[in-house]
């Protein structure tokens, strides 16, 4: 069972971070601050809104749209994770 | 009973005896009528475009175009020895129009023909018909906006834009960067009102509260002292985006109520939503004030929420919340930003007024 939640967050997170990276054409490490280090533009954040709903079907509303839940490749996965769960 | 007749948003000229006199191939000279020239830009100010679907040598003929001083005034010319109905789909299909909105203008009665064998829906004129133009009603917009005048010149940069973007290689914040746009926001003024109201009534996607306001509604607010209408234009090396954004705000002293954040789909590729507000919040915190947003959820408006809500508005309660009027109606959210002063962002330059100074 635990097992089976660490696969996938790491599929969770190696999908993300495959998109991520794609876009700012570098490896980016999981916990790394993609706003901070100016990666992550507020136009590239509502991209990656939609596209998690998309790849993951989830639905991201309310406070969930905070900026912090995309903070990072770990942040958007933890999130993945709960939105999923929470079904 | 006959039906209003619809606007036709794009004119396809034929060249030989229609646009000029003579057959450029035959006559090797022709001439354009003083008349001809001022129903193009008669048209081209009442923001219809004009387009042309001709059979002659294409260098040629556009070469003479130049030399009359109109090759500007046409867009996506047609100029070669295809039949005309594909150059006046080619034309519709470019442009994005319906083909009820376009209409050709030819001398020929075939060529006529062909085309309204092809495409029905197209309003087809004999060039005989030319000196009424300006006067039907199908050529005549009921408002001329700011931006219908310059409607042409967005189209040509729109173009060139498209052009620059297929060939760009790399990030697409380097792509906004090469393309240096430039914000202005500034107090509306009476000229841009019909604008103004007309992004309030077309910007459903990216309108926060789907509130429709009067040009007389927004007359009002210009001088109501509370109240700042600010509307945001755009350009980058290609020309002029128009007006694109509407910030309606009311001031209290502890709080600055957005009423209302309408943008063009046009531009919420290059960031303007997100520009905007991280403009407004920074405003804010300069002046030691919260910041409420109006935003009511409608079909198709989620991009809008989103961007409320990645600028860091919440839910959350204040207690700033309780000097505000009522909204302007009942199923209206308020979101709440507790302000902190934020950098424009890279990709564009800014050019705003002051809200400190009123």
């Amino acid at each position: 069972m635990s097992q089976d939640l660490t696969t996938t967050a790491e599929s969770i997170a190696q999908t993300i971070a495959a998109f991520v990276s794609k876009r700012v054409g570098a490896d980016v490490p999981a916990d790394k601050d993609l706003f901070e280090s100016g990666l992550v533009s507020s136009l590239f954040a509502m991209e990656l809104v939609v596209h998690l709903e998309q790849a993951f079907s989830v639905q991201i509303l309310g406070d969930d749209l905070k900026r912090d839940n995309f903070r990072s490749v770990q942040a958007m996965t933890a999130l993945v994770l709960r939105l999923n769960g929470a079904e | 009973m006959a039906e209003q007749p619809s606007i036709v948003k794009c004119l396809v000229w034929d060249l030989d005896n229609t646009l000029w006199q003579g057959t450029l191939l035959e006559d090797g000279e022709v001439k354009l009528p003083d008349s001809v020239r001022e129903l193009i830009t008669e048209l081209d100010s009442r923001g219809i475009l004009q387009s042309v679907a001709s059979k002659n040598d294409h260098d040629q003929a556009w070469q003479q175009l130049e030399a009359l001083g109109v090759a500007e005034y046409l867009i996506l010319p047609r100029i070669g020895w295809g039949p005309k109905s594909d150059s006046v789909r080619e034309i519709a299909d470019e442009l994005n129009f319906a083909l009820d909105t376009i209409a050709f203008v030819d001398d020929q009665p075939s060529e006529r023909a062909e085309v309204e064998f092809h495409l029905p829906q197209v309003r087809c004129y004999d060039a005989e018909r030319l000196p009424e133009f300006a006067a039907l009603p199908e050529f005549s917009p009921a408002t001329v906006t700011v931006d219908s005048r310059r409607r042409r010149q967005m189209y040509q940069a729109g173009f060139l834009r498209k052009a620059a973007e297929a060939e760009f290689q790399g990030p697409s914040d380097d792509f906004l960067r090469s393309l240096e746009l430039e914000m202005r926001i500034g107090r509306a003024t009476e000229d841009e009102l019909s604008r103004v109201e007309e992004l309030t009534l077309r910007t459903s996607q990216m309108n926060a509260t789907g509130v429709h306001y009067s040009i007389s509604d927004l007359r009002g607010l210009l001088v109501d002292p509370r109240h700042e209408v600010l509307v945001t234009t755009l350009t980058d090396r290609f020309g002029p985006h128009g007006a694109v954004g509407l910030q309606l705000l009311e001031r209290h002293a502890a709080v600055w109520n957005l009423k209302l954040l309408a943008t063009s789909c046009r531009v919420v590729s290059f960031g303007a939503g997100s520009a905007l507000l991280g403009w407004l919040g920074d405003q804010a915190a300069h002046a030691g004030v919260h910041l409420v947003a109006d935003f009511r959820r409608t079909e198709r408006n989620r991009m809008m929420e989103i961007a409320y809500r990645l600028a860091g508005f919440t839910d959350e309660p204040c207690d700033c919340r309780a000097g505000l009027t009522a909204p302007a109606q009942e199923d209206i959210q308020r979101l709440h930003l507790l302000p902190t002063p934020c950098d424009p962002p890279p990709t564009m330059k800014l050019h705003t007024v002051s809200l400190q100074s009123a």
